[in-house]
């Protein structure tokens, strides 16, 4: 979710837009040290290297290159699979020219010389290729000066390679230069814009095949995730989290039967300053299984929240009142006249499409180690968002924001879970009141409990034709529960009718690239379920909802108007007015995935091509995707045999090749759990299924076939993560239809679903 | 007190019976590779081997282990050619399950020289990767079982003559 991220730093103190800083090389002991300056740093009469000497610069990312020539890239990121420290460095070290073996990462800590501290620009590679590409090419121009000047020849002449500057026939070793060298330079951001950038063809590590640095410590168990830390002297603990998100209150505990369990030091009932936490309580022992234990032994009884006794099916319920009700919500979309169009239709069609609460199931249980040292917080866990975590921490603790430091680690598993730590309170709580080192961690069942499920989602369609068979309108309804409402809502910008604000997590994939003439999108907060739970971002986030709504009714308006589904998306791509920047680009990738998925061709009995694309999470950030998954029906069970997947990606440039491929393995691969195999449900106010006994994401004999192929091309890259996830469940839902002519509407997709319409 | 071998080491707890092995392991033990899950089994993150079986420590009462020789990921000590197998095909993403992972699938290797596609499904369907990277097991392990020749005899730091894989 790159975008929100940025819109968030946006408005906090330590604005991390580097295409705004100045860029600092300078000598630091025997070192070359290079970052981008802090605000703190736009005093003129300091120097460089005086600056960097005392970190008074930007922690997203800084590079030091010492005496031996190495080059160590320290990156103040969170490494969650996406091997994003190897892209960076790749980008950087590729202008620097620098032989890569010499090349390490290193994922920081929070500094409290830093203070506030904001994890860093973006995931995707998408925000930080050009600054990172610059700060390479100051460093390649600041080293080539120096270089030359050694050699007694201009720098003109000099190019960089293989940690070398080299001039006609003489070259000089980084190592040297560095040795012998004085740096101490600043760049304004003008300047920095103005360095010469080597062209795509050039390039010698972005693009090519390369193994992640992150990688070799994952294969041998030293990797150190957020579940791996220990502090001399602290106390286990487990939570109890309450029967509902908000509103619970502890009335009573009763520990006596736990009292005789050896190791077992009591409980603490939570009171939380910042709201987070509403009715909860912490046991603590002299070890984890000690505290597993005893939570089996506590009795505690509560005022439960409102919402103790709602239901699945009440907050969909909600939500097809919500979608059916024009006067609920705002406007998102709102081109041509809708009202005018539809008075000339002769015919209608209308779907209304669902899906089902699904949690993240990280597998790394969410856990926190807290720790006071003079009078300052250090929170060690692993965390996506700090910049939103930590003053909700500082909060809870009554502390500012400067006395609270996150030290971070590697995430086992994100997808949007790690973004809000809220699972950091509890720990920072108990620790502040114990006045000793707390590790909590949930089991995998509190876990879920206190997930922020991808909210159960509703969303109706409308279309009108003409007495052609024309598309007039589409008007399109859609409600959920709101993530950034309840964790950053000044995130939310005004509808366009001007009535509310509106999540854009919520509605983006609902303005598609589509040219339809008139179109409304109306979108609507479902109440109940924000009442009910706190909303999770998770992984592709509305897009990954909203399309398979958005897909699979541009597959009953080309059914309905008798037309193959792949050539109406063509047609509907036309780029014409605001949908000329990208329409092209996306034609391109279904033409490609045409021919790559050998389209309705060689399809057996009950056997079914559908096809799907998607622009990525935002129309500002696009990623093009198509999707044709191939499907075969089992008629009397109604069981859905994934047989294969093909896509074709553009993200631009691809940074980091293998790594990308990964990401879209994945990510294609979470569309399909999510499209067959996830499906949780509230019942009595909480999440039912809470571990994998009721809960069952993909094993490896379900995955399909898969041909996944990139684009290949010098646009700006793009992100990666997410977008793969949008395509497969409406791809999926349109290859059953192709196949047994069943138009499944709810995710997941189950047999009983298919063979329900079969038989009908 | 509990005795048993952990990594080739004698190693006694004096930690109730009913306590998961996982956890004595980790926090007692220090070695981390070995990770918490589901806590009921069915994610295979805490796979270790018990015995040369793969196990899940995580329901494993350390009364059950007494006299026994226990292996974890560090006790492969980097010289499993599945080990190379992993970052030659790049298979972890987020890395947690990647330990258990390893463990479960050396047992596959342990006792036939060359899996078929059916063999590693049937053997590795019961270790969940919750970033998906299925793929890439899959042919990581096709690729050890392709490098060595015959079944792979797990590294055992007791043994003198314990071979370096190259």
């Amino acid at each position: 979710m790159p975008n929100l991220k940025n819109r968030q730093q946006d408005l906090t103190e330590d604005n991390v837009d580097l295409s705004k800083r100045r860029f600092m090389i300078g000598s630091v002991g025997t070192s070359m040290l290079m970052a981008f300056g802090g605000l703190a740093t736009v005093v003129n009469s300091v120097s460089a290297s005086e600056l960097l000497a005392n970190k008074s610069f930007s922690p997203n990312v800084w590079i030091e290159m010492n005496a031996e020539g190495e080059v160590l890239i320290n990156i103040a990121r969170a490494e969650m699979g996406q091997h994003i420290g190897t892209a960076i460095a790749r980008i950087v070290s590729d202008e620097l020219g620098a032989n890569w073996s010499t090349v390490r990462i290193q994922h920081v800590d929070t500094d409290p010389k830093w203070g506030y501290m904001v994890t860093g620009g973006s995931w995707s590679v998408f925000q930080s290729y050009k600054p990172m590409s610059q700060a390479g090419a100051a460093g390649r121009i600041a080293l080539i000066d120096a270089g030359a000047k050694l050699l007694g020849v201009s720098a003109d002449s000099c190019t960089t390679e293989n940690s070398f500057v080299v001039s006609a026939g003489q070259s000089i070793s980084f190592a040297d230069i560095i040795q012998r060298g004085k740096f101490d330079k600043t760049l304004t951001p003008e300047e920095m814009t103005k360095l010469p950038l080597k062209p795509v063809k050039k390039l010698t590590l972005v693009g090519k095949k390369s193994q992640a640095l992150d990688i070799p410590a994952k294969t041998n168990g030293t990797a150190k995730y957020g579940i791996d830390v220990e502090l001399p002297g602290m106390v286990y603990a487990r939570p109890i989290v309450p029967p509902t998100r908000y509103g619970s209150k502890v009335k009573q505990v009763n520990d006596q039967e736990a009292k005789s369990i050896a190791g077992y030091l009591g409980y603490e009932v939570i009171t939380d300053p910042s709201d987070t936490l509403q009715g909860w309580v912490v046991v603590l022992a002299k070890s984890y299984p000690v505290a597993m234990k005893a939570v089996q032994a506590i009795n505690v009884s509560y005022d439960m929240g409102p919402t103790a006794k709602v239901s699945e099916v009440e907050i969909q319920q909600e939500g097809i009142r919500l979608v059916n009700d024009k006067n609920q919500g705002f406007l998102f979309v709102d081109d041509g006249d809708v009202n005018a169009a539809n008075s000339k239709a002769q015919t209608n069609i209308t779907a209304t499409y669902k899906t089902a609460s699904v949690i993240h199931f990280q597998l790394e249980p969410l856990n926190a180690t807290v720790e006071f040292i003079d009078g300052i917080c250090h929170v060690h866990t692993g965390n996506q968002w700090q910049s939103l975590t930590l003053p909700t921490i500082a909060k809870a603790l009554n502390l500012s924001a400067e006395k609270v430091v996150m030290h971070q680690y590697f995430l086992g598993g994100g997808f949007g879970r790690r973004l809000f730590g809220d699972y950091v309170i509890p720990t920072a709580l108990v620790a502040q009141k114990i006045g000793k080192p707390v590790k909590l961690i949930f089991t995998r069942e509190d876990d879920s409990l206190f997930s922020q499920p991808r909210s159960p989602s509703v969303q109706r369609f409308d279309a009108a034709f003409d007495g052609n068979n024309e598309l007039l309108s589409v008007e399109h309804a859609l409600t959920a529960g709101w993530p950034t409402l309840a964790m950053a809502p000044g995130f939310m910008p005004e509808s366009i009718d001007k009535k509310g604000r509106v999540d854009p997590f919520s509605s983006s994939g609902a303005d598609h690239w589509y040219s339809i003439e008139n179109q409304q999108v109306r979108v609507v907060n479902n109440d109940l379920a924000q009442r009910t739970f706190l909303p999770g971002w998770l992984r592709s986030v509305g897009a990954g909802w909203i399309g398979w709504g958005v897909e699979s009714f541009i597959d009953e308006i080309a059914i309905s108007s008798g037309q193959d589904p792949l050539e109406y998306r063509l047609s509907l791509l036309d780029g014409k007015g605001k949908n000329s920047a990208g329409a092209k680009r996306l034609s391109k990738t279904i033409s490609l995935v045409k021919d790559a998925a050998n389209w309705q061709k060689e399809l057996g009995k009950d056997e079914g091509m559908g096809i799907a694309i998607c622009a990525g999470q935002e129309r500002t950030m696009p990623t093009w995707i198509a999707c044709v998954a191939k499907v075969k029906v089992d008629r009397t069970s109604g069981e859905v045999l994934l047989k294969k997947l093909t896509l074709i990606v553009d993200c631009g440039l691809v940074v980091h090749p293998d790594g990308a491929l990964a990401q879209v393995e994945g990510s294609a691969l979470w569309g399909v759990s999510l499209a067959l195999h996830e499906g949780n449900s509230f019942r009595a106010g909480k999440i039912s299924a809470t571990n994998l006994n009721s809960y069952s994401p993909l094993r490896m004999n379900q995955v399909p076939e898969l041909d996944i192929r990139f684009i290949e091309s010098e646009e700006t890259p793009v992100g990666l993560g997410e977008p793969g996830v949008i395509v497969v469940a409406p791809a999926i839902g349109n290859a059953i239809y192709n196949a047994v002519g069943v138009r499944v509407r709810d995710l997941p997709i189950t047999a009983a679903q298919v063979k329900q319409q079969l038989t009908i | 007190m509990i005795e048993f071998m952990l990594n080739g080491k004698k190693m006694t707890t004096t930690v109730a019976g009913d306590t998961p092995l996982l956890w004595v392991i980790r926090d007692e033990f220090k070695l981390t590779g070995t990770k918490f899950g589901c806590g009921i089994a069915m994610c295979g993150a805490c796979t270790i081997h018990l015995n040369d079986q793969a196990m899940r420590s995580c329901v494993l009462p350390v009364s059950a282990v007494a006299g026994s020789e226990i292996r974890t990921i560090e006790g492969l000590a980097n010289k499993h050619p599945l080990q190379k197998a992993w970052v030659d095909e790049q298979v972890p993403q987020c890395g947690y399950c990647q330990s258990g992972q390893i463990m479960q699938a050396a047992t596959l290797l342990a006792t036939n020289a060359n899996p078929t596609e059916e063999d590693i499904v049937n053997h590795m369907n019961s270790n969940l990767c919750r970033c998906m990277a299925y793929k890439r097991i899959k042919s990581a392990i096709k690729t050890a079982a392709s490098t060595t020749a015959g079944t792979v005899a797990i590294y055992d730091p007791q043994a003198d003559d314990a071979k370096e894989i190259s």
